[in-house]
């Protein structure tokens, strides 16, 4: 299995982008710059994404997860 | 349109809105770039506003106007209701009029506005920001600018990209869910607040009434408790308790940051406002006519700068913002601090204390001191809250 590589190992970050509302709580906490939003698309810049979970913590409606095994490429 | 403007505002909000006309009005070449299709919409926000917040800006307009407000009503935990009369004293907006109006304001100013302009990066000349980089329906354009003014929300990345520490601490994100219900049986001039663990802990659940028995609706909690449980999980949980059958018109989520001012609000070249600069009053989460207020300094003072041939002028906006608000914010803050932390029986015995006492002398004001006086007990709690 091939995963997708954060700034600090394998990716754990998996923002479902259909689910999404783009509401921009998750840049907001950001501490990376990490998170790319435009009117109705979002996405993780891997390289800079260092695992914190705090867009995790932060999304008001559950769409994006923490997955431990890591995001496949 | 121009290759270069003076004045470039990124986001076209109430507060990007009000830079970009006061800017205009002193004469400087302004354009407001927005990254959606549409000025005002998506709407995320209560909605609620004073009368002295709008009118500052703009002449108040039954067609952005939903409903007049002249009662607050606080609920605790066991369902008391405080209610608080206020005579005329504010709104529940529109705002996906409201947005749009206030944008035509700029634009009567002279301002030019561009739709779909999604800006994603800056240019950086010596350590001085000199223009914007965006995307206009999938070309990649640039344009130079001798001030950049952020108004770019809550998700803001305009200033990190300038080098100001814009992230918010996820504990200070109030993160919202909102929706516009319709058949919902409440008073028409009172705004609803409710408080407690079971329905929005560390922050609170808003009902406001809009026209013709609809009602925004929602919540915001911070993001300490979404690591548990999440602002829709609130929802849905309030909404099947309350109102299991209300037709849902519009539904979304969004995010306030509430938190005092950013340390920096410019730098050379930028300045931010609104969200972006976290001008939200951090107790109510109100952030329209705070952000309003920061736009109008913010743009004022670049367009002076312009005039001035004076670049480094910009940078006094920190200091006028602090005078006229930031300072009030630091105040909100530690209050909120200790309001949200009270638990479901001190908002209970609040509450009740606050009811026995004769019904013309029930101001917010009053909420505070008499709870002090009837329970002692509170004493601690309350003096927290007012030291400075």
């Amino acid at each position: 299995m091939k995963y997708r590589q954060a700034k600090t190992g394998k990716l754990m970050i998996d923002i479902l982008p259909d689910k999404c509302d783009y509401c921009g709580c998750c840049v907001g906490v950001c501490p990376e710059d990490a998170i790319e939003l435009k009117e109705a698309e979002i996405f993780i810049i891997d390289e800079r994404c260092t695992n914190c979970a705090k867009c995790v913590w932060s999304c008001p409606i559950e769409v994006i997860k923490f997955n431990k095994e890591g995001v496949p490429a | 349109m121009k290759t270069d403007y003076d004045i470039i505002v990124v986001g076209a909000g109430p507060a990007g809105s009000i830079a970009a006309r006061f800017a205009a009005e002193q004469g400087a070449s302004v354009l407001m770039l927005e990254k959606d299709r549409d000025v005002g919409y998506p709407v995320r926000c209560g909605e609620a506003i004073s009368k002295a917040g709008v009118s500052e800006f703009i002449e108040p307009d039954e067609r952005w106007i939903s409903a007049h407000i002249s009662k607050f009503a606080l609920i605790s935990p066991d369902g008391t209701e405080a209610v608080i009369e206020f005579g005329d004293a504010g709104y529940v907006l529109e705002r996906r009029i409201f947005d749009y109006e206030l944008a035509k304001t700029a634009a009567k100013a002279g301002a030019e506005i561009l739709t779909r302009a999604y800006v994603n990066g800056l240019i950086i000349e010596n350590g001085k920001v000199c223009g914007v980089k965006y995307d206009y329906r999938g070309q990649q354009k640039e344009l130079r600018a001798k001030v950049v003014i952020g108004a770019d929300g809550v998700e803001s990345r305009v200033g990190r990209w300038a080098g100001l520490k814009t992230y918010i601490d996820f504990r200070d994100m109030e993160c919202c869910v909102q929706i516009t219900a319709s058949n919902i049986n409440v008073n028409n001039e009172t705004l609803y607040f409710y408080f407690g663990q079971n329905v929005a802990p560390g922050g609170y659940f808003w009902i406001f009434p809009k026209v013709n028995g609809a009602a925004n609706i929602g919540l915001g909690v911070s993001g300490m408790v979404g690591k548990k449980k999440s602002a829709l999980s609130f929802l849905n949980n309030f909404m099947e308790q309350n109102f299991p059958s209300a037709p849902i018109l519009t539904s979304i989520a969004g995010g306030v940051p509430s938190s005092i001012t950013l340390e920096k609000i410019s730098a050379p070249g930028i300045m931010l406002v609104g969200d972006a600069a976290r001008q939200v009053n951090p107790l109510s989460g109100g952030g329209i006519a705070s952000g309003m207020i920061g736009g109008s300094i913010a743009g004022r003072i670049a367009g002076e700068a312009v005039k001035k041939n004076n670049p480094d002028y910009i940078l006094t906006y920190d200091k006028e913002w602090h005078n006229r608000l930031g300072k009030r914010h630091e105040i909100f803050e530690r209050i909120k601090n200790g309001i949200y932390n009270f638990s479901d029986e001190k908002f209970n015995k609040i509450a009740h204390s606050f009811n026995s006492i004769p019904k013309e002398k029930r101001t917010l004001g009053r909420l505070f001191t008499t709870a002090l006086v009837n329970q002692p007990s509170l004493l601690v709690d309350i003096a927290k809250v007012f030291i400075i």
